[in-house]
């Protein structure tokens, strides 16, 4: 018996392995060619980066990271910096389950306290940005939704995320504040799949936020209401325990919280922290 | 050729394993029992049987024409017919959401009748009867071919219509291919999420099935979502176990 189970486990250790092995390898296929660019004159600044870095950033900074990824690669050649793009809390699990994560860029600090509980992080979290709610309607504005207050009214078909993820529990801060009731049609899980209603046209009227509006251009209206202050989100970034490549991790940190990057998260909508 | 087998298995069985070690049996209870729980569950098996039975009624149909008749371009046919099987159910959802969505094809036809699909529970019903109805068809066709037509032959030199041909001889003999497509066809509905999410959205007792209910609770309450999952893999599996009685009773 004891033997068998022996047996058995180190067939599982190889098959995991062989899996990791082949999805790694995927993975580095599209890499850049190393022989190129080894630490010439290029950054004089302290030691010359290099390496790769993993970067796990929440879903709404999809657009915005991945060109502070590109700029940054070309302020210093020779590195690279791969992107992981999700949910909040699923990247706080990914992570929490030992995901090879050097940086965790977070659209809550519900969701980053849990990577700081957890003691993962190597730093204190930086704030990087805040962004707002703002009502997303399809282009023409069928329903002619003009206020918050409007979203309530019943035969308005309005869509939003569900109370347990962060953009949900922003919604109903907003309706508390302005003292109504939104009988949503559905509650979605991400703040994409509320866009996505909204851009097909199924939905009359969505709660997003501002920068979601924004990165949908033309395919969706906003409609700007002052309850919204009263729903700040604030994004968080920290460096991670388990980063192998602690001084790239570092850098692309504070090329975030510095100007290149705080240039194209304004320019995306992102307000300051 | 034991050995692959072994790790063919453990890698399905693990997983299982792994999930059974982190439920807290302690708040088992509870956790299964809450409100959004059972409005999930009640409304899982609702759909799936209310799907289930669309798919019979198209399914069979479909199964007898492409395993009975011979018509130009039926390969083509069959595939198209398949082809829920393989695409992933994401792009299903899209598919269903510019057919019968408010700016979909037949959109407009929609609303004029006064029917309200997208966002209510009969959006649920055709989501998982589109990703179902090919595992029905698929077993009834198989098992139409591998029947053969002589009975039905020797039926209809007898006198017998074909529509008595049909209940009296073709159905009795394809029976267990048409039980065993029908639970097929139930636990993929059981289990449809993706086509769900895009077309029909999410809302508690309304359009949030189980899955859906799973992947949400992972969101806040992980122990709920380990739970509900666990009711799942035991209704699948009652599912099969009842598939494989009612094949060695036919």
């Amino acid at each position: 018996m004891k033997l068998r189970r022996g047996k058995l486990s180190v067939l599982a250790v190889l098959a995991v392995a062989g899996l990791v092995l082949t999805t790694s390898g995927c993975g580095s296929d599209d890499e850049a060619p190393q022989g190129g660019a080894t630490s010439s004159d290029t950054s004089s600044s302290s030691p010359a980066l290099s390496g790769e870095i993993t970067v796990f950033a929440a879903a709404s900074l999809k657009k915005t990271f991945t060109e502070i990824g590109a700029e940054f690669e070309k302020a210093y050649p020779g590195t690279k910096v791969a992107f992981n793009f999700a949910g909040s809390s699923d990247l706080v699990a990914q992570i929490q389950q030992g995901a090879p994560a050097d940086v965790f860029a977070s659209a809550d600090t519900k969701n980053m306290d849990k990577a700081t509980g957890d003691s993962l992080t190597a730093a204190d979290p930086v704030n990087f940005a805040s962004n707002t709610l703002e009502i997303a309607v399809p282009p023409g504005n069928p329903a002619k939704i003009a206020t918050l207050a409007d979203l309530a009214n019943s035969g308005v078909k309005v869509v939003l995320c569900a109370p347990a993820v962060p953009c949900g529990s922003a919604a109903a801060k907003v309706e508390a504040a302005a003292k109504i009731d939104i009988k949503p049609v559905s509650e979605e899980q991400s703040v994409t799949d509320v866009l996505g209603k909204v851009t097909a046209g199924e939905a009359d009227a969505g709660l997003v936020y501002v920068t979601d509006v924004k990165g949908a251009g033309d395919k969706v209206m906003g409609v700007e209401f002052p309850e919204s202050s009263s729903a700040v989100n604030t994004y968080p970034i920290a460096t991670l325990k388990a980063s192998k490549n602690a001084a790239l991790a570092d850098a692309f940190l504070k090329a975030v919280t510095g100007d290149p990057g705080q240039g194209i998260l304004a320019t995306a909508g992102f307000a300051k922290p | 050729m034991f050995v692959p087998a072994a790790v063919g298995a453990l890698f399905v069985v693990l997983p299982l394993v792994a999930m059974l070690t982190r439920i807290e049996w302690a708040s088992f209870g509870t956790l299964i029992t809450s409100d959004s729980s059972r409005a999930a569950l009640a409304l899982s098996l609702r759909t799936s049987v209310a799907s289930t039975v669309l798919c019979i009624v198209f399914g069979v149909p479909m199964a007898l024409v492409l395993a009975r008749t011979e018509f130009r371009g039926q390969s083509i046919a069959r595939s198209l017919v398949l082809l829920p099987l393989v695409l992933p159910p994401v792009v299903g959802g899209i598919a269903l959401l510019y057919t019968f969505g408010r700016r979909g094809l037949l959109g407009h036809t929609i609303e004029v009748l006064g029917l309200q699909i997208a966002f209510s529970t009969t959006a649920v019903v055709m989501a998982q009867t589109f990703v179902a109805l090919p595992f029905l068809v698929v077993s009834l066709e198989g098992a139409l071919r591998t029947g053969g037509q002589r009975f039905e032959e020797v039926a209809a030199t007898l006198g017998a219509r074909p529509t008595t041909v049909f209940l009296r001889v073709t159905l009795p003999l394809v029976l267990p291919g048409l039980a065993s497509g029908a639970v097929l066809a139930f636990a993929r509905a059981l289990g449809e999420f993706g086509a769900t999410i895009t077309f029909a959205g999410s809302l508690q007792g309304v359009t949030r099935t189980l899955p859906l209910e799973i992947y949400l609770q992972r969101e806040t309450d992980p122990q709920a979502a380990v739970a509900l999952s666990l009711v799942l893999v035991v209704v699948a599996t009652v599912v099969i176990a009842l598939t494989r009685r009612s094949r060695t009773a036919l």
